[in-house]
């Protein structure tokens, strides 16, 4: 049985077609870079394994049950912004995940329950290299500073499945960088399943240890919206090789 | 020579040209109180400063022969305690209302048209409603207020929490958090700036729903001293009411400012880096 299972799920908006007949299979400790172009449903496929959108049809199951139709703190999130809360210094971001979970009533913890969500926290705080900021507010942050909190908080659910939705994508090159050693050395050490929605076929390709391409297999020139997308390349890589990301991309681009 | 639009004045030139139209308006008053004084001594439209002076002594600062009181003080007593009970109600309900609104999509489908068509019902309209139901004492007046100002800031709030971003609430529940717990510690922080700057635009509204229910029927406060004493034409005592009633306006509002800035300075920090 495979850790998390995509049984024929087909998602549409009134009459727009967005995904049709998916059936994937995933291993827990797998990293899945989901590429493709804008408006093909990858971002609606990471929705729907987040809980925050539900297919129209078929069936997503995590370790043999379906997926709980909301958010929970199973499957962690990282969005392209927005994803920290405004108010709260870095420390505050980051304890706040356990507060939520360990005080029912108010969401904050005291005394030596709050110690130890401090410690714990701390520890993620480093682990992201973010002990520098601790006090400041997310709009005090950089981009790149405000994505690495927005991932200490997630890791501190320690989730089954980690998801990023472009993650990346509104940072400078050099930032970037930087923080694709950082989710790979995470995804390495916590043995994570990560899906990533990224525009930059570059970056699924390095992350990844499978890529997922979303296009259209059907498509109606009357009706461009009758046919969903599919995952039309399925590519299991070799993480310890280097791949041949031209040759690949050029594989991808003629289709 | 630069644009008009990129002058910008020194400290000094600020705090002077924010003074110049104070003093204007006064020496106008002045001259003009003069000019028809000189004409009738006996002319009440434009009373002297020596005139309004010697009626703010008498309003504020002598005991009233009948009652032992000194008016003044009983009248900014009296709509004092009116306005800010009103307004602090009003708080509260929009708050609340506009929280659980903006939150709750079950909720707010039932509440949120209601909320609307409510706000567009003239309260100026339904005040001898409320003389009939609450009777003539303070309880209507403070239900005017509440009835006045109330609506907006529900509609202000829902609206403000309806922009929230989805990401912060989605991220909330990814990290185990129930409803009631964003409502706390995600939603509520995140608005209560914005619940004070609601308050301080509709302090407006409320003064004059508050002067406006004194003048109809009171025994003391404010706007029911200005509404008597106009009977005598009392310039006298109507300008330094008026005068007294901005000053505690703008006080109100000022210290809504401050409060804002020290309990949530994360958020002025915010704004003024945008």
């Amino acid at each position: 049985m495979s850790f998390l299972q995509i049984n024929n799920v087909w998602k549409s908006y009134g009459q727009a077609q967005i995904l049709e007949r998916l059936n994937l299979s995933i291993d827990q400790g797998e990293f899945i870079s989901m590429v493709g172009a804008s408006g093909c449903g990858k971002s609606t496929l990471l929705k729907m394994i987040l809980g925050s959108e539900v297919a129209t049809k078929g069936e997503i199951s995590l370790e043999g049950k379906p997926l709980v139709a909301e958010p929970d703190a199973e499957r962690g999130i990282v969005f392209q912004k927005y994803s920290v809360f405004p108010h709260m210094t870095v420390l505050q971001n980051v304890m706040v995940a356990d507060e939520f979970t360990k005080s029912f009533l108010l969401g904050r913890c005291f005394g030596s329950a709050r110690k130890q969500v401090k410690q714990k926290a701390e520890s993620f705080i480093d682990a992201v290299g973010l002990t520098p900021a601790i006090n400041k507010y997310p709009h005090q942050l950089s981009g790149g500073m405000q994505q690495r909190l927005a991932i200490a908080q997630a890791l501190m659910k320690a989730p089954k499945i980690l998801l990023l939705d472009e993650p990346f994508g509104a940072l400078d090159p050099g930032i970037r960088a930087d923080m694709h050693v950082l989710i790979r050395d995470i995804w390495k050490k916590n043995n994570l399943t990560i899906f990533m929605v990224t525009h930059d076929i570059k970056e699924g390709f390095e992350l990844g240890s499978r890529v997922w391409v979303f296009d259209k297999v059907r498509h109606d020139p009357q009706a461009p919206m009758a046919y969903g997308a599919q995952v039309t390349y399925d590519l299991k890589l070799d993480t310890d090789k280097t791949p041949d990301i031209a040759a690949l991309t050029q594989k991808i681009a003629v289709n | 020579m630069k644009r008009l639009m990129n002058i910008e004045p020194s400290r000094f030139w600020r705090t002077f040209l924010t003074i110049v139209p104070f003093i204007v308006i006064i020496a106008l008053y002045w001259s003009a109180s003069d000019a028809r004084l000189a004409e009738n001594p006996n002319d009440k439209l434009l009373p002297s400063f020596t005139q309004i002076s010697s009626a703010i002594d008498r309003m504020a600062f002598t005991e009233n022969k009948r009652t032992g009181e000194y008016l003044f003080w009983q009248d900014s007593a009296a709509s004092l305690y009116r306005i800010l009970l009103g307004i602090t109600i009003s708080a509260a309900i929009g708050l609340i209302i506009g929280l659980i609104n903006g939150l709750l999509p079950g909720v707010r489908a039932g509440l949120s048209p209601l909320v609307t068509i409510a706000s567009l019902v003239p309260p100026m309209a339904i005040l001898p409603i409320l003389f009939i139901t609450f009777g003539l004492d303070e309880l209507a007046k403070v239900m005017l207020i509440i009835i006045g100002t109330a609506p907006v800031i529900i509609r202000d709030m829902q609206s403000q929490v309806m922009q929230i971003p989805k990401e912060q609430l989605i991220k909330a529940q990814t990290l185990g958090a129930s409803t009631w717990l964003v409502t706390i510690r995600v939603v509520l922080p995140q608005i209560m700036p914005k619940l004070l700057a609601a308050v301080r635009l509709s302090l407006g509204a409320a003064w004059l729903f508050l002067i406006a229910a004194e003048a109809i029927a009171a025994q003391e406060g404010l706007g029911y001293r200005i509404f008597l004493v106009r009977r005598y034409m009392a310039m006298d005592v109507i300008l330094p009411y008026v005068a007294w009633i901005t000053v505690l306006a703008f006080a109100m509002d000022f210290s809504l400012k401050k409060m804002s800035q020290v309990c949530f300075p994360w958020y002025h920090h915010q704004e003024a880096s945008k």
